[in-house]
């Protein structure tokens, strides 16, 4: 995308139809480090890519417990997911208050994406700048929602945001239709292969990244550091490519997968998450 | 005055903004211009009895509406359903149950209007009332009813009741007012967890008829509602048949001369 004089303003319409502010806004999302999704029927899993900005600093949490049933993985503005996931939690709570009842999934979703979209349509105000990941359950099982920052919502079986989520994106394509009877431990290991594929050779540890899961009689939590590096050395010692699968064929999970073009930020933390 | 009436505002939660907004603005204390705080309630509606039984809900409630002690009203249907899968009766002040049914039909309608497979139970119903009836009566403008709310959802039976001060209960049997006196202690005896349709109707009518006896309230027209996993169903109405034949009554004034 070039500067172009429709850009100011996000309530300027360009020739072709186009918003360009809140494409910028999506873009904010693509420099954020990598999240990703994944569901089977029962369970949803969230992982997300942690890295500190320096040796001295703690990573950023993007990865947020909205309730019981719902957790969210954030890319982008980390200020802005924050933001976004009070507002989550506060509309969990006050429907737990007068419904003794968990917020269906489905409409939190919603309602998160209207409160984007009016960003969208007026003049005083931003796009929020985040993609966020809503993993939860409801009467109908577990689901996974991509918000944008445009104010869509979609549901997937799996995704992948943020900078070289396409290795994910492409790891989890593979695998996908093998998800939905996935057992919570597979998926777990399916996360943190994906999450793998956008380090891009540089080693999977529990400190560079963040996993949490959800899932029928589990309340959403995020798993501590030692049982991540647990379940990393399982499958990195036993030399396991990812577990196997009904359908799909086994390739080298070394694979170099074809990275996203755009991103900028190699080696370093992705710049949007500062 | 209407500014000495806005003195200490509400703090209005948007939940209840349709509630609210269908009255005048409220102060801390009801109506700052009256000197009453307290309503009367003027038509009203006794008992309502509630049972889960092997399929469902039962619920059982006459049909009449007292002006004070007079009966004014006899074809009143204290048993309305709410969505899919609730059924509501209602004891207390009618106009008030009128206006918790529109609250509820409110409810139900911007439930649906999600369309998008979920749907409110009979427990978030019951929770919903009881956020409604507390909050009113922290107002000092109470909605003068007691409930009974029942229903199935996914298989889960549920029955709970709320009384007009926002006290709530959930149990396998619930009634309100005269009912909780008269018909409990039989329900306590004689309900079981697998009690068969024909069983529950009779067990209500047992207890229907002891309050025919001995509330003055009530009217011999009674409806018994039914709500399973299928759907609802609320009868027509019927009476009860009862035996007066006692002794007792058929000389009343012996030992007493003189006496009516």
């Amino acid at each position: 995308m070039f500067r172009n004089q429709y850009d100011t303003d996000v309530t300027t319409w360009s020739p072709a139809g186009r918003l360009f502010q809140v494409e910028y806004a999506m873009e904010a999302v693509k420099q954020g480090s990598a999240a990703i999704g994944l569901r089977s029927k029962t369970h949803a899993v969230l992982a997300c890519v942690n890295k500190a900005n320096s040796e001295l600093s703690s990573h950023q949490r993007k990865i947020f417990k909205v309730d019981d049933h719902i957790g969210v993985a954030i890319a982008g503005l980390t200020a802005d997911g924050r933001v976004l996931s009070r507002y989550m939690r506060s509309e969990c709570i006050n429907y737990g208050y007068t419904y003794e009842s968990p917020l269906p999934v489905g409409r939190l979703v919603v309602q998160l994406a209207d409160k984007a979209q009016v960003c969208t349509q007026r003049s005083w105000k931003r796009p929020y700048g985040v993609g966020l990941l809503v993993a939860g359950l409801d009467e109908s099982g577990a689901h996974l929602y991509y918000n944008c920052p445009s104010g869509n919502y979609f549901e997937y079986q799996a995704f992948a945001i943020g900078s070289r989520s396409q290795a994910a994106k492409t790891y989890l394509e593979r695998k996908f239709e093998s998800f939905p009877e996935s057992s919570r431990d597979d998926l777990i290991k399916d996360a943190l292969f994906a999450i793998r594929e956008t380090l891009q050779g540089e080693k999977l540890t529990s400190s560079v990244c963040t996993v949490a899961v959800v899932g029928v009689g589990e309340a959403f939590s995020i798993l501590d550091q030692a049982t991540v590096q647990a379940l990393i050395n399982e499958f990195e010692i036993s030399g396991e490519e990812a577990p196997a699968t009904a359908s799909v064929a086994e390739e080298g999970a070394g694979d170099a997968a074809a990275d996203q073009g755009g991103a900028a930020a190699e080696e370093e933390a992705a710049p949007m998450d500062i | 005055m209407p500014s000495e009436q806005k003195l200490g505002s509400a703090i209005v939660d948007t939940v209840f903004a349709n509630m609210v907004s269908s009255q005048n603005e409220s102060s801390l204390l009801s109506s700052e211009g009256d000197s009453q705080r307290t309503q009367y309630p003027y038509v009203t509606g006794t008992s309502v009895i509630g049972i889960k039984y092997k399929d469902g809900i039962l619920m059982a409630a006459d049909m009449g509406g007292s002006y004070g002690s007079t009966i004014r009203y006899k074809s009143v249907e204290r048993l309305k359903q709410v969505g899919k899968h609730s059924l509501i009766g209602a004891s207390g002040e009618i106009s008030d149950f009128q206006e918790i049914l529109r609250y509820l039909d409110e409810l139900i309608l911007h439930d649906s209007m999600w369309d998008d497979g979920n749907s409110l139970g009979p427990k978030e119903v019951h929770n919903y009332l009881t956020r409604v009836l507390y909050n009113r009566r922290n107002k000092f403008d109470p909605l003068w009813n007691s409930l009974v709310l029942g229903g199935v959802k996914n298989g889960q039976k549920y029955l709970g009741s709320v009384s007009m001060i926002g006290v709530h209960f959930e149990d396998d049997h619930v009634a309100t007012g005269f009912g909780n006196h008269l018909a409990r202690p039989i329900l306590r005896e004689e309900w079981r967890e697998d009690l068969t349709f024909e069983e529950g109707v009779k067990l209500l009518e047992k207890c229907m008829r002891n309050l025919l006896y001995r509330d003055r309230s009530a009217v011999n027209k009674l409806q018994i509602a039914k709500i399973t996993e299928e759907g609802l169903t609320i009868s027509q109405p019927y009476s009860l048949k009862t035996f007066w034949n006692f002794a007792a009554f058929k000389n009343p004034t012996v030992g007493a001369e003189g006496s009516w």
